[in-house]
């Protein structure tokens, strides 16, 4: 089954500093993908590249199987909501779906409608003068009535109250059951991202530090607590990602591919939350000890 | 795209729109009046004897309407820049290049739409005001019969300034990729390429026709003395574009100082004794290339546009985030 | 219909909660057979939660036998669970009212009592990750 997003080696340098090195990913259609980093990791530059926006420096990267923006059939089957949600400002929301059939041969003229009437917006309006939750369920709009295979949000609900960025996941989640989009969601909270996704990828410093499935992320990683010891002595199939000690107590956070047995761990299971901390945390050691590197679980 | 491009430009259409309009309807009102002027003051001045003052009265009526008409013929080729630096300048200080150009529609298609509608709006609307301009302004040109002067402001190289102004505006605007900073770059790129052109390119679009011939006195003609330089012909070539007209000698060399008001000549000027050894050297663009040169310049600002249009869409292909 | 509730702090899986509450609604009676459980659609519209999430737990209870999916139509109950013994649920309703009485003589205020409760139902339920 071809990949929904397949990169090599991908890399983008701006002058002397790379926004997005060495990536290797392979992200499965069918899915709602998290993208998570702290700002600054390369979540936009990555996004970017693969709509086509962007050519890289380095490396490789397919969408869909094919390039990223090459000619209009390509552009037709991803769908993109960028940051802050651009729309033209002076032209209503009515105009802007005018648009949106007008430059795309999938549009579905319905669905827009609907979901418009739905929002209780009004197509008259002109988009520089809704809220940040409005403008964004209009980009989010226009994004699927093209009825995209993929769809890619950088960063949607960042700049969103509470209630709005709930009802732009709601929305989001709705359109998924509906039509079956593969999603691949960026944000710098992990918060939004353990409800809705089911892969997960984290970069942090321009490199991937975590790509996987959820369940099997969830199911590989413990916390792993007990008396103060050398986490050295561990089985080799047992990688420690976070480590702290105390005087009388150690904690560790490891990722294993079978069952902890050893009886005198107390063993519980991790958030997600805890999960990407880890990592993000493993990758500031990793800035400077460069032997550590990608951790992928499929 | 091409219906899209149109709803982004409704505005400015608009506004060039009522402008011709405007236009069309002052000069519309005043140029019949012009040309009645005319038939009554000018075209049988010659039976009166005078023509001259009624000519000066003439030529001064309206002042303020020939001034302001040629200056908003050179406001027009700006126009071009107003319409050409946000065309993409804009979308990528707003952002909106991130929602369009991930629409069905390849960035090489949006840019040459753009490009083309708009384009073809600013040499439209630049024609249209040539066109009323010089119905209107006819009577004064004739009169005057010096067309070289208001080369710029009449017949169709405002279409290829306009044409130029737009394509140099939006090039200027895709690499600045910020509105005003893009405007007043193509701005001044745009007036020295104008000055440029006007200064040297100009007076060769052909070779400058050099004769050499017998002075022959006509009522028109004034000269112009130096102490010690040469004495140049002022007048008696209408409508021709005079770059030198001098008086040598037999020998070709320049007659200088007070050779007119000296011995034979302060008597009768037009005596064989005056003027017998003396030659006219006139180096000129003939009145018959006028229409030649309109069209030599025009092509060179649609040519400077059209690779300005294609540098756009070269840089548009190389993915600009 | 039923509606779900997702409690986020529980350390339960999402599908497990949703599996969960509808055991609990068969068996207070919310839910009969014939009944249709919200589709997919209508579960994360309210609760933003990933659909593959409501697919897994309705295809667990599915494998449950408790329902049935109808293609085009929906999601149906097809049984109902057993309710617990009335007098079972008696007898330890009044175990845990005694016990309470006794840890509210030692000092222990509703939040102790919460505490205890949560993290023997946690290490009891959990015990099996290891």
């Amino acid at each position: 089954m071809t990949a929904a997003l397949e990169t090599n080696g991908l890399g983008k340098r701006y002058g002397r500093r790379w926004a997005l090195h060495d990536c290797t990913l392979s992200i499965p259609t069918g899915k709602v993908v998290g993208l998570v980093g702290p700002n600054g990791a390369g979540k936009t530059t990555l996004l970017h590249l693969a709509v086509g926006l962007m050519a890289p420096t380095s490396g490789t990267i397919l969408v869909l199987g094919a390039g990223p923006g090459e000619g209009p059939a390509q552009l037709a089957r991803v769908g993109f909501v960028a940051q802050d949600t651009p729309t033209y400002a002076g032209l209503s929301i009515a105009k802007h779906l005018r648009m949106g059939a007008w430059l795309n041969p999938s549009w579905d003229g319905d669905l827009a409608k609907r979901r418009i009437e739905q929002l209780g917006l009004d197509p008259r309006q002109k988009t520089g003068s809704l809220s940040g939750g409005q403008r964004a369920q209009v980009a989010l709009t226009l994004a699927i009535a093209k009825r995209p295979e993929l769809l890619l949000l950088d960063e949607p609900v960042a700049a969103l109250d509470p209630l709005a960025r709930r009802e732009f996941l709601q929305s989001l989640m709705e359109v998924v059951a509906e039509h079956g989009v593969t999603i691949v969601l960026s944000s710098h909270l992990v918060a939004d991202l353990e409800r809705v996704s089911d892969f997960l990828v984290v970069l942090v410093t321009s490199h991937v530090q975590l790509a996987g499935d959820v369940g099997a992320l969830l199911a590989s990683h413990y916390r792993l607590s007990g008396l103060r010891r050398d986490p050295s002595g561990l089985p080799a199939n047992q990688q420690v990602i976070e480590e702290s000690h105390t005087d009388k107590q150690s904690t560790l956070l490891v990722r294993s591919d079978g069952p902890i047995l050893d009886p005198a761990w107390t063993v519980k299971p991790v958030t997600l939350d805890d999960l990407v901390l880890a990592y993000m945390g493993q990758a500031r050691d990793t800035e400077h000890d460069p032997q550590q590197g990608l951790n992928v679980i499929r | 795209m091409i219906r899209f491009a149109a709803l982004q430009f409704r505005t400015q259409s608009a506004v060039a729109l009522g402008a011709l309009a405007v236009t069309a309807v002052v000069l519309g009102l005043t140029g019949p009046h012009i040309v009645h002027l005319y038939d009554t003051t000018v075209a049988t001045c010659g039976a009166d004897g005078d023509c001259s003052s009624a000519t000066a009265t003439f030529l001064s009526s309206y002042r303020l309407l020939q001034d302001l008409g040629n200056v908003v013929i050179v406001l027009r080729a700006i126009i071009g820049i107003f319409w050409g630096a946000p065309l993409v300048a804009h979308e990528l200080e707003t952002g909106t290049h991130r929602l369009v150009w991930t629409q069905s529609v390849t960035r090489t298609r949006w840019i040459a739409v753009k490009l083309g509608l708009v384009g073809l709006a600013s040499m439209a609307v630049a024609g249209l005001f040539s066109l009323m301009m010089t119905w209107w302004s006819s009577p004064f040109d004739r009169v005057s019969m010096n067309q070289f002067p208001v080369f710029s402001e009449r017949g169709i190289v405002p279409i290829g300034y306009a044409a130029f102004a737009f394509a140099l505006g939006v090039a200027v605007g895709v690499i600045i990729r910020r509105t005003l900073p893009a405007m007043a770059t193509a701005l001044v790129g745009f007036v020295v390429a104008r000055v440029a052109v006007t200064i040297w390119v100009r007076p060769n679009l052909e070779a400058p026709v050099h004769l050499t011939s017998a002075l022959h006195m006509t009522s028109g003609m004034g000269f112009n003395q130096t102490n010690n330089g040469p004495i140049s012909v002022v007048g008696g070539h209408a409508g021709d574009w005079v770059f030198s007209d001098r008086i040598v000698d037999g020998a070709g060399h320049a007659v200088g100082g007070n050779f007119l008001d000296q011995g034979a000549c302060l008597q009768s000027r037009g005596s064989a004794a005056c003027t017998g050894r003396l030659r006219e050297v006139l180096v000129y663009q003939p009145a018959s290339r006028y229409w030649a040169f309109q069209s030599y310049e025009m092509a060179i600002f649609l040519g400077l546009a059209v690779i300005c249009g294609a540098f756009c869409v070269w840089w548009m292909r190389r993915r600009i985030s | 219909m039923i509606e779900f509730q997702l409690d986020t702090a529980s350390g339960v899986a999402t599908y497990l909660q949703l599996v969960q509450q509808v055991h609990q609604a068969l068996q207070l009676g919310l839910l009969e057979p014939g009944d249709q459980l919200p589709t997919a659609q209508q579960v994360v519209g309210k609760l933003a939660i990933n659909p593959n999430t409501v697919l897994k737990a309705y295809r667990d209870l599915e494998r449950e036998g408790l329902v049935q999916p109808r293609p085009g139509m929906g999601t149906f109950v097809i049984r109902s669970l057993p309710g617990t013994d009335p007098a079972t649920l008696n007898r330890f309703l009044a175990t845990l009212t005694d016990w309470l009485g006794s840890a509210r003589a030692a000092g222990l205020g509703p939040d102790d009592i919460e505490a205890i409760y949560r993290t023997a139902i946690r290490n009891y339920f959990a015990e099996g990750v290891a």
